[in-house]
């Protein structure tokens, strides 16, 4: 018997006005025609919430650039589900956000590209969009909800850490997630514009240690340290189909967001699957659950059940081997790639996200 | 006092697993039994006396005796961001 996930990620639409170039969706991006409809996605929070989930990330893409977020919001709480949008804020109006609220939404997670305009706005690739932003938070905090900044920082944006921190406090925000980028899809393709030096790597770790200290009790700040400067791999979703499953916009049932890149495995589909059925039975969430996958240094390792071997597509976009162990992991022999990728970064131009195949 | 649920904080049910969570933020905890005893009578309106008369009467217990606990329970659930007074 499979434990119950706890947590879905509904990954609503790719459709989004900014074109961030560490964008987590894959780099073959979803149509619009290919979405699940109102009825589908309504149909899929409650079987999330029949098969265990207490809580539904509502994403995207731009979550808000469908014309249904509101009716799902409200099939996911009224399946009891605990709410988050996660948003970038810029479609984001009073009355969208009353409608939102009346729906029974929980929690507001607002993205922010950078602390100032210039840098947002170049990074994001949307004009306007650090004021939007800024016009959003105060709209969730006017309507009482709690907001989380969410801050994905990078070697172009890091040296205004300090003043990330400034403008979570001055838009209300009672979290800080400090997000540093994971390098798949869009972000591996600019990895030489993003990855950050160990110097700034450092100076963030005490930025964010003092701030710590001195807004304790008005601001939890959330920060882990990157993957490219850590010698253990990261519990990846707590572990491949242990706790978490998500849906993409076009219904495939993944146990990561990013799973669409590991070529050779097949996911079930919303459309002809059930959740529950996707969890327990389908090939790809069985694939690396659990331990068994595993080869060595993992295999005999003491922290195979700490970190559960990392990240499969980490480990796939960097070696060609989704089973391989993380290169993250100091232990693997594919280790020495993460330095050498640090060592040779540079350059700042980006290519940005866009419809259509970038390769 | 009257405590309340901080923003975006509630008791959810797992029906699943047969039990109650409190839900926040980014995350989610197991009460205890007691916890969940209190959590169950904080709706904004009760303030602590209100609480701890009920939970006397639940409990068939001395409202002093009652009275302590709730008071360290409320102020744990404080310092972990549950409800706010």
């Amino acid at each position: 018997m499979v434990d119950a996930p706890l947590a879905l990620l509904a990954e609503l639409t790719h459709r989004c006005p900014l074109r961030c170039p560490y964008c987590s969706n894959p780099m073959e991006l979803a149509r619009a025609a290919a979405e699940l409809t109102t009825a589908e996605w309504a149909r899929v929070v409650e079987e999330a919430a029949a098969l265990g989930c207490l809580q539904v990330h509502l994403s995207g893409g731009e979550p808000t650039a469908r014309r249904d977020i509101v009716e799902i919001t409200a099939a996911a709480r009224a399946a009891g589900l605990y709410t988050n949008l996660i948003t970038a804020g810029v479609l984001l109006d009073a009355g969208l956000m009353e409608r939102l609220v009346a729906a029974g939404l929980d929690h507001v997670q607002l993205s922010v590209q950078d602390a100032d305009e210039a840098g947002a706005e170049r990074i994001g690739g949307l004009k306007g969009a650090h004021a939007a932003k800024a016009r959003a938070a105060a709209l969730v905090r006017a309507a009482g909800l709690p907001l989380t900044l969410n801050a994905v920082v990078h070697r172009q944006n890091l040296h205004n850490l300090p003043a990330l921190v400034e403008r979570a406090l001055e838009w209300g925000a009672a979290r800080l997630e400090v997000a540093h980028v994971q390098y798949y899809g869009w972000a591996l393709a600019n990895r030489d514009a993003l990855l950050p030096t160990r110097a700034q790597l450092d100076e963030a770790t005490r930025v964010v240690d003092a701030a710590r200290v001195a807004h304790k009790g008005r601001l939890v700040i959330d920060y882990v340290v990157p993957d490219y400067h850590a010698t253990r791999p990261k519990a990846c979703m707590g572990g491949w189909g242990r706790r978490f499953l998500g849906v993409s916009p076009a219904g495939n049932i993944l146990p990561c967001h990013a799973a669409e890149s590991l070529t050779g495995l097949t996911f079930p589909n919303a459309r002809e699957t059930s959740l529950a059925a996707a969890w327990a039975d389908s090939p790809a969430f069985n694939a690396f659950r659990g331990t068994a996958w595993m080869p060595e240094p993992c295999q005999s390792c003491d922290r195979r059940e700490v970190d559960w071997g990392g990240c499969r597509c980490q480990a796939f976009a960097l070696t060609g081997d989704a089973a391989a162990t993380d290169p993250a992991c100091a232990l693997s022999p594919h280790h020495g790639l993460l330095q050498a990728a640090v060592t040779h970064a540079e350059g700042e131009a980006f290519r940005y996200r866009q419809y259509g195949r970038a390769r | 006092m009257t405590p309340r649920f901080a923003p975006g904080v509630r008791l959810q049910e797992d029906r699943a697993r047969n039990r109650w969570m409190v839900m926040a933020p980014e995350r989610m905890f197991l009460p205890d039994e007691t916890a969940l005893a209190v959590l169950r009578l904080v709706d904004g309106a009760r303030d602590e006396a209100a609480i701890v008369a009920a939970l006397a009467e639940q409990y068939a217990a001395p409202a002093e005796v009652i009275a302590a606990d709730v008071r360290a329970l409320l102020e744990d659930l404080r310092a972990r961001g549950a409800v706010t007074w």
